[in-house]
C-alpha cells in the first residue's frame, strides 16, 4: 500500500494550503509506521482541518467544534489498541480550550495536530486564538487587544509530556509527525501554516517568516522530563484491577414484627454531625427488617458540619405513594437549626402525635405529647442523640420496636461498631429513664 | 426475597449494570451526582470505564466517541448539564448514536435550587435538540422505575440507536425507599444489530423494512465513518435534497412509527369515574392516593400514569380517555405536558394544576381539583 488517501476523496483545499501538506506528510507518516486504514481512527471538528478525515481512508469521527479531543479520549478508553489522531484548527483550539488542558492533565494516547494558520479559514478570516495582533483579519481592530496564545506553552504547563511546534514547511515535517504519533501519551504538534484563502489577503507570511518566528519562541524539550509519567488508560486499567467488585445490594428478609400497622411518619430535625440522615436510615432498615416499606428524604444545606439536617421517613406496611410528610406520628427534635425548618409542621401536629426532644429545645406551642431527654446530663455525645431518640421511642413501642432496632443497627454497622453502640444504648436508656 | 433500601439513582446505576452498561461519563451536579458516584463504584472493577469529564460537553463527548467504539454508554446530570450537552444531543440524534441520558430534574430555571425538585424540563428534552427531531423521555416515578426504565432506556437506546433520556427528578432519584429487586419484572437486554459480514455495509444505509441502519464499530475490519455533517448513506457529506430527505424522514419515521412497541404506562381505573388523571413523574404518586381518597365519593376518577413522554403516546392516550368526560393534569412545572394532552384530547375538558416551588404536588391539591374542578 503506498497511501492510506481516500482515492475517491482527492483534497479540497484552497491551492497552496498548507493544510494539504500536511495531510500527505501525516500519510506518509502513518505509513512509514507501518499502520493500515482499521488500526486508525482520524478524528476532526469544525473547519477546514475538519476535512481531514474525508480524505483518509481510515476509520473516522468528525465531530463538533472544538470536541475532537472528546470523541478521541472515548474511544481510546474503549478501544485502547487503536491509533487515534486528533486534527484541529486554532478554532477548535480557542473553543475547546478546556478539552485541550484536560487532555494535557490526563496524558491518554492521542495525537492531537494543531493545524494552526492564525485564523478562521473557513468563516471568512475571523482572528482566533493564535491571531497576531498586528494582523489584518476579518474581526476589525478586535484581534489587536487580544494576545495570542503559545499552545505549547500552554499545554506544557498543563501536564503534557510531549510538546513540539513545526513549520509545514519544515524537510522534518513527516519525521516530527511520526515521532509525536509515536509517543505513548498525549502528545500536542503545533503546526504553523499558510492559509492562502483568507490569511495572506491581507497579511505578508512567508515560509521564510515563520521559521524566523518560531525560532524565536522558547523551547519545550524539558517538559518531556518534567511531565514524564505512565499513559492514562494503562494507569486506570491498572488501578481498575486493583479494586473489588462491589457485592449484590443486601437484601433485608423480615426478621421481627412493627409494633403498628399503617403508614407511620417520622420527622427527625437536627443539625449537621448529628448524624440525623443515619438515624433516619436506620429508622429505615429497622422498618425493612420488619418487612415493612420504607422512604427516607433527607434536606440539608451543601455545606458539612454546619447548619440544619432534617429528615423524614416513612414506614409503612402498605406500598408508599406520596413521599411527603402530611401528618407526623413521630418528631425528633434535637436542634433547633432543624427545629426552624418545620415550625409551622410543629405547630399544627396532632394529639396523638409524640415528640421526642433534647432538653432546651424550644417548640412552638402543640398539641402533641412530648417526651424530653435530657442527653447533655447524661454526658450523651451529640452524634449519639438520633440514635439513642430511636431506641428511647423503641421503648415506647412506638413506630419501631427494639428488636427492629437492633436488627437496623446489625445491618447498618460493622461488628465493633455495633457492640458499641449497643452498650451506649442501652446505658443511655437507663440513665435517661432514671432523671 | 427480601427488601433492599435504596435511593433512585443507585437504582439507575444498577438498572445500567443489568442492562450491560459498560462505558460512563459525567460531571458531577447535584441532584445527579450519586449516579457517577455509583457508576464509578460499579463498573471499573468489573472492566467497564467510568470517567468524569472536565465539563458536562465533554462527558457525554467521551460517550459518543465510546459508544460508536461499541460500549453501551450512559451520562447523568440535570438541567443545567442538559443545556450544556444539548449540541451533543443533536448530533447523537441526526447521527443515530446510541446514548442513555439520565436528566436528574431540580427546580430552574438557570442554576435554580440544586436540591428541590422539579418537572420542568420535560418540553426541553424533547427539544433542545436542533433540528426538532423526535427523542424518547422515559419518567420514572419510584425507585422500581429507577432501576426497570434505565434498563428499557438502553434497549431502546441500542434498537433505534438514538439518545434516550431517562427523566427522573430529585424528588425520585435522592429519595431512598425499599426495593424488592429480586420481584422486578426485567426486560430482556437487546443489543444493537451489526451488520452481517456477508452483507454490505454502508454507516447510514438501511436494508428493505428497516428503519435502523446496522451497527459496526469504529475500530472493526470494516472502516466506519461517523459524522455531524448532513450526510448520506455513506457517512460522507452530501447535499443531495433527497438523500437528505429520505434520511430525516427516517429519522422521524423509526421512532414515531414504533412508538405503540415502547409505551410504557401505569392505570389505576375506577369503575364509574368520570374524571381521568393524567400524570407522569413523582406527582403519580400523590395522584395516586388523592384517586383513591376519592374513589367512593360521587367525584371519583381513574388514573393514567405515562412512563413514556415523548414521542406522545397518542393513541394510548386517544384510548385510556376515550370513556371520560374531563381529564385532570398533574405536574411540577407550570404547564409543559398538559400542552401534549390538550392538543391530542380536544374535545375533552381539561383542568390543570401545576407548581413550581420546589415542593411536591400533595395528594390534597390533586383531591381538590377532582372533587372541584
Ligand atoms: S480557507 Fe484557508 S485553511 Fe481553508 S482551505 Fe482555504 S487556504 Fe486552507
Amino acid at each position: 500500500m503506498d497511501s492510506l488517501l481516500n482515492s475517491n476523496r482527492p483534497p479540497v483545499f484552497c491551492p497552496g494550503c498548507s493544510h494539504e501538506q500536511v495531510l500527505h506528510a501525516l500519510d506518509q507518516a502513518l505509513l512509514r509506521m507501518g499502520f493500515s486504514g482499521k488500526d486508525i481512527v482520524m478524528v476532526s471538528d469544525i473547519g477546514c482541518s475538519g476535512l481531514f478525515d474525508t480524505f483518509f481512508n481510515t476509520h473516522a469521527f468528525h465531530g463538533l467544534h472544538g470536541r475532537a479531543l472528546t470523541y478521541a479520549t472515548g474511544i481510546k478508553m474503549a478501544r485502547p489498541d487503536l491509533k487515534v489522531v486528533v486534527t484541529m484548527g486554532d478554532g477548535g483550539l480557542g473553543i475547546g480550550g478546556a478539552h485541550v488542558l484536560s487532555s494535557c492533565r490526563r496524558n491518554i494516547d492521542l495525537t492531537l495536530l494543531v493545524l494552526n494558520n492564525f485564523n478562521y479559514g473557513m468563516t471568512g478570516g475571523q482572528c482566533s486564538s493564535t491571531t497576531p495582533q498586528d494582523a489584518q483579519v476579518g474581526s476589525g481592530f478586535l484581534n489587536k487587544l487580544e494576545k495570542p496564545i503559545d499552545i505549547c506553552q500552554v499545554a506544557g504547563a498543563a501536564g503534557a509530556a510531549y510538546v513540539d511546534r513545526i513549520s509545514t514547511y519544515d524537510k522534518g515535517l513527516v519525521d516530527g509527525l511520526e515521532a509525536a504519533l509515536s509517543f505513548d501519551g498525549f502528545s500536542l504538534l503545533d503546526i504553523w501554516g499558510i492559509c492562502p484563502g483568507r490569511y495572506t489577503r491581507r497579511n505578508k507570511i512567508t515560509p521564510k517568516n515563520i521559521e524566523t518566528d518560531l525560532a524565536k519562541l522558547p523551547g519545550l524539550a524539558d517538559y518531556k522530563i518534567s511531565n514524564a509519567r505512565p499513559e492514562y488508560g494503562r494507569a486506570y486499567r491498572q488501578e481498575a484491577a486493583k479494586l473489588v467488585p462491589a457485592g449484590e445490594p443486601v437484601r433485608i428478609e423480615k426478621s421481627c414484627t412493627a409494633p403498628q400497622s399503617g403508614r407511620m411518619e417520622v420527622v427527625v430535625l437536627g443539625s449537621a454531625g448529628q448524624r440525623i440522615i443515619t438515624a433516619g436510615e436506620l429508622l429505615c432498615l429497622a422498618g425493612a427488617a420488619a418487612g415493612c416499606h420504607a422512604a427516607q428524604k433527607s434536606d440539608y444545606p451543601i455545606t458539612v458540619m454546619r447548619g440544619h439536617s432534617v429528615t423524614d421517613i416513612i414506614i409503612s406496611d402498605t406500598e408508599i405513594e406520596y413521599t411527603g410528610i402530611q401528618n407526623p406520628s413521630v418528631v425528633i427534635a434535637l436542634a433547633p437549626e432543624g427545629v426552624n425548618r418545620r415550625k409551622k409542621m410543629l405547630a399544627h401536629l396532632a394529639p396523638e402525635a409524640l415528640v421526642i426532644k433534647a432538653s432546651g429545645i424550644e417548640l412552638p406551642s402543640c398539641q402533641a405529647s412530648i417526651i424530653e431527654i435530657d442527653c447533655k446530663a447524661e454526658k450523651i455525645k451529640s452524634q449519639d442523640w438520633a440514635l439513642v431518640a430511636l431506641a428511647v421511642l423503641a421503648q415506647q413501642n412506638k413506630v419501631l420496636t427494639m428488636d427492629m432496632l437492633k436488627a437496623a443497627l446489625q445491618l447498618r454497622f460493622k461488628a465493633g461498631q455495633y457492640e458499641t453502640a449497643i452498650a451506649m444504648l442501652e446505658k443511655a436508656v437507663v440513665s435517661l429513664g432514671n432523671t | 426475597m427480601g427488601l433492599t433500601l435504596m435511593e433512585g439513582n443507585e437504582a439507575i446505576g444498577w438498572g445500567a449494570m443489568a442492562a450491560g452498561c459498560n462505558f460512563f461519563a459525567g460531571y458531577p451536579i447535584t441532584p445527579a451526582t450519586t449516579i457517577y458516584n455509583t457508576m464509578l463504584e460499579l463498573l471499573p472493577p468489573k472492566g467497564g470505564v467510568c470517567l468524569q469529564g472536565e465539563d458536562e460537553i465533554a462527558s457525554i463527548g467521551f460517550c459518543l466517541g465510546a459508544s460508536m467504539s461499541g460500549m453501551k454508554a450512559m451520562t447523568a446530570t440535570s438541567g443545567p448539564g442538559i443545556s450544556l450537552y444539548s449540541e451533543q444531543i443533536s448530533f447523537a440524534i441526526g447521527s443515530e448514536i446510541p446514548l442513555v441520558i439520565v436528566d436528574v430534574q431540580r427546580l430552574g430555571p438557570s442554576t435554580g435550587s440544586a436540591t428541590k425538585g422539579a418537572d420542568g424540563d420535560i418540553q426541553f428534552l424533547q427539544w433542545s435538540n436542533s433540528g426538532g427531531l423526535p427523542v424518547i423521555v422515559l419518567a420514572p416515578v419510584d425507585v422500581k422505575d429507577c432501576y426497570t426504565l434505565t434498563m428499557q432506556a438502553f434497549n431502546l437506546a441500542e434498537q433505534y440507536r438514538c439518545p434516550v433520556f431517562v427523566a427522573a427528578n430529585k424528588e425520585v432519584s435522592m429519595t431512598r425507599e425499599t426495593i424488592d429487586l429480586d420481584a422486578l419484572d426485567l426486560p430482556q437486554t437487546i443489543d444493537r444489530r451489526t451488520a452481517a459480514a456477508d452483507r454490505p455495509f454502508l454507516p447510514f444505509g438501511v436494508h428493505e423494512d428497516q428503519l435502523v441502519p446496522d451497527f459496526l464499530p469504529i475500530g472493526g475490519e470494516r472502516l466506519v465513518r461517523q459524522t455531524s455533517s448532513t450526510h448520506g448513506t455513506d457517512g460522507y457529506i452530501t447535499t443531495d435534497p433527497e438523500q437528505i430527505g429520505a434520511i430525516q424522514q427516517r429519522l422521524d419515521d423509526k421512532l414515531r412509527r414504533n412508538i405503540a412497541s415502547f409505551t410504557y404506562y401505569d392505570e389505576y381505573q375506577v369503575p364509574g369515574a368520570e374524571t381521568l388523571v393524567i400524570t407522569y413523574g413523582v406527582t403519580a404518586r400523590a395522584a395516586m392516593t388523592a384517586v383513591k381518597k376519592v374513589q367512593h365519593t360521587n367525584a371519583k376518577a381513574s388514573l393514567l400514569v405515562l412512563k413514556t413522554l415523548w414521542p406522545v403516546p397518542e393513541q394510548l392516550i386517544l384510548e385510556k380517555a376515550a370513556s371520560y368526560r374531563r381529564v385532570v393534569v398533574a405536574e411540577m412545572n407550570l404547564g409543559q405536558y398538559v400542552r401534549e394532552l390538550q392538543r391530542v384530547l380536544t374535545d375533552k375538558k381539561i383542568d390543570f394544576i401545576g407548581q413550581m416551588n420546589g415542593e411536591l404536588i400533595k395528594p390534597g391539591q390533586i383531591q381538590e381539583v377532582i372533587q372541584h374542578g
